[in-house]
């Protein structure tokens, strides 16, 4: 594996994900484990160990310092990687606004774990999904080869001028993270050919000082954020130049914020996110035999928001559900109220499922279809049911 | 050699802030870059300097500096000190300059998580002896006896009632390779150590009493002088920890520690038996 050419592989989400971080090439690595990461820094550490990773590994004693460390390793100027999960994304909290304000180009693997309490170390998307305002790009991968790939992309997409914003690439834990599968592994020199070099202006400059991470009052606090969120917007075209860049060099072609499956005339349309959307995939095409003109739609982007992609992908639906594995108590899944920003009013169905690692099964997905042809709209939760109080 | 007030450098890298008439957090910042000079890397986390020196567009560092989070100091010296490295950076100093609530209270577990993995940083606080910025709250470092805006001196209990934590022998456990404590009121002693710390490799932490007269309740162009009395009267000792031995540097000249406490407004309220407390501790740690 150790010697840069292209290969295949069987591996975890995680071993692939590492192999990502090898190829981009960070120079600073600070993490703090957590199940379901712990993989993927003990690969890293196992890289730069025998060599094959130029990197420094930072033993850091909390979340909360592998983030702020790896602000600092970005603010002298160098690339940096860091990952957690659940409680540990929680935990940095304070430092995810910090290093989007920064506009530090830091990118992050988060393995979606719940959140506590009560405690619980499986897979869902609550922690990633409560931290969608914090300032950076938030993509799911719902393949170990997408993971290992979207590291490239991840880094091309964050460090371009236009952009500057840090990059959080979401990997179902256990899902995602555990489970094997075969895995193209690009070679080193096509790695390199594809991401250029780090270079940035925001770093300490001892020919030109900077003072970074300032306050600024009422009459310029906005501008800045005005123009943090402008550079999430500019994402978008960044994230298409990089995949079509991505395909010239690798010969994988990615379909931007959203992937759509059979969403061109689909009446009743599945909005998901993540690992569990090759099953959705499954039973859309089972309805469509069956001819019900069903359609899924992928999410890969929660920021920068496919507000286009979705209108566009969901133009022929007559109800929208959306599958997804977090609650905001008192309202509905985040991605869910996102959504239906651009339904325009259409009937909207939102299916709350696989919290904690709970079993999401094709009758569950054949059921979100029932329920949406049989007109159901608000909120449930899989196995349990519309919430009556 | 340390420089005298004669052949200190004459830049100045820390200017045109906010900071209150007579900081004393302000001195040792600005005498600590005199000493490191263009090529220190200034690392403080939210608090009084950090609150007073870099408010956009009046930035007031001249050398590279950055405000990390209030818990972060440690970590984010630690990655910029990797990050400098990586690219080749040689004769830099990463420079810390956090408060006593940044340092003993919030920022003690990222400074641990340093002093564990011996990162090569000069870490300096600046005890002020309690959340000056926010309105003078107790931290773990404020003294037994003062009077905080959390801590209220009334009828049924006169101020802080803890002692201050050790900050020094607590970095020395760690196993570092040079603490000491220092004074705005020794200047000489202060240039001393901060030049002696930035020659060795390692974590290094200085621990500088710096009055707020604003907190303290003391004039304006008492900081030094009370300062220096803190030193001379015992209640603030001018160590050295190296090799795992501790050793004095500078002899105090003697006072009255009655006299120190009842000038500063902080321990107005204090009875005579509380002073003769606080003077028992006093010999009882020196």
């Amino acid at each position: 594996m150790n010697d840069g050419c292209a290969q295949r592989a069987f591996l975890s989400g995680n071993e692939a994900f590492a192999c990502g971080v090898r190829l981009a090439g960070p120079k600073v690595i600070s993490a703090y484990p957590i199940t379901p990461q712990t993989v993927v820094v003990e690969r890293l550490s196992e890289m730069v160990e025998d060599g094959s990773l130029a990197a420094e590994f930072i033993h850091v004693e909390s979340e909360h310092s592998a983030l702020s460390c790896a602000m600092g390793a970005c603010a002298a100027g160098v690339r940096t990687f860091t990952a957690t999960s659940s409680q540990g994304l929680l935990y940095m909290a304070e430092c995810l606004p910090y290093a989007a304000g920064g506009r530090f180009p830091i990118v992050m693997m988060n393995a979606n774990r719940a959140v506590a309490l009560p405690w619980n170390i499986y897979g869902d998307q609550s922690d990633a999904l409560s931290q969608l305002a914090c300032g950076w790009i938030q993509a799911y991968a719902q393949s170990a080869q997408e993971g290992l790939d979207m590291v490239l992309l991840a880094y091309y997409t964050a460090e371009h001028p236009a952009v500057r914003t840090p990059f959080m690439v979401n990997l179902d834990g256990f899902h995602l993270t555990h489970t094997y599968e075969v895995v193209d592994i690009p070679a080193r020199a096509d790695a390199e050919a594809f991401l250029p070099p780090f270079e940035t202006d925001n770093r300490v400059d001892f020919d030109e000082p900077k003072n970074m991470a300032f306050s600024a009052g009422p009459g310029h606090c906005a501008v800045f954020k005005y123009k943090q969120h402008a550079a999430v917007l500019r994402a978008r075209a960044v994230v298409a130049e990089a995949e079509e860049r991505f395909a010239r060099t690798f010969g994988r072609r990615y379909t931007g914020l959203v992937e759509n499956y059979m969403t061109q005339d689909a009446e009743y349309v599945l909005v998901t996110l993540g690992a569990v959307a090759g099953l959705c995939r499954d039973v859309a095409a089972q309805l469509r035999r069956a001819g019900v003109k069903a359609g899924v739609v992928r999410i890969r982007y929660m920021r920068p928001f496919p507000d286009a992609e979705l209108t566009a992908a969901l133009e022929s639906a007559r109800a929208v559900a959306v599958l997804e594995k977090d609650i905001s108590p008192g309202r509905a899944g985040a991605v869910f109220s996102e959504v239906l920003g651009v339904l325009a009013g259409r009937p909207a169905l939102g299916a709350v499922g696989g919290l904690g690692g709970e079993d999401i099964a094709a009758r569950d997905v054949h059921a979100i279809f029932d329920r949406l042809r049989a007109g159901e709209t608000g909120v449930y939760f899989i196995g349990i049911g519309g919430v009556t109080i | 050699m340390t420089p005298t007030a004669g052949t200190i450098d004459k830049n100045e890298y820390f200017f045109g802030h906010k900071a209150c008439a007579g900081c004393g957090g302000s001195l040792t910042v600005r005498i600590a870059l005199k000493i490191l000079g263009p090529r220190a890397v200034a690392v403080l986390p939210a608090g009084c300097m950090s609150a007073v020196g870099f408010n956009f567009p009046q930035l007031a560092f001249l050398n590279n500096a950055i405000i990390s989070t209030f818990a972060g100091t440690a970590s984010m010296m630690t990655g910029l000190e990797a990050g400098l490295r990586a690219r080749g950076e040689r004769d830099c100093t990463v420079v810390g300059f956090a408060g006593d609530g940044g340092t003993a209270d919030i920022g003690l577990q990222a400074l641990s998580g340093a002093l564990d993995r011996g990162d090569n940083i000069l870490y300096i606080c600046y005890d002020n002896e309690a959340y000056m910025n926010t309105g003078v709250q107790k931290s773990g470092l404020t003294p037994f006896g003062a009077r905080t805006t959390t801590t209220p001196a009334g009828a049924r209990v006169r101020g802080n009632v803890r002692e201050k934590k050790n900050m020094l022998r607590i970095v020395a456990a760690h196993g570092a390779p040079y603490a000491a404590t220092a004074s705005v009121g020794y200047l000489d002693d202060y240039m001393r150590k901060v030049q002696k710390a930035a020659g060795l490799r390692g974590v290094k932490y200085l621990h500088v009493l710096a009055p707020c007269p604003t907190g303290w309740g003391i004039a304006s162009d008492e900081t030094v002088e009370v300062a220096k009395e803190a030193v001379d009267c015992g209640l603030f000792p001018l160590y050295e920890y190296e090799g795992g031995a501790f050793r004095q540097t500078v002899a105090p000249k003697g006072g009255s520690i009655e006299r120190h406490l009842r000038r500063q407004r902080r321990f107005q309220h204090l009875t005579d038996e509380d002073i003769a407390h606080i003077t028992v501790r006093r010999a009882s740690e020196t």
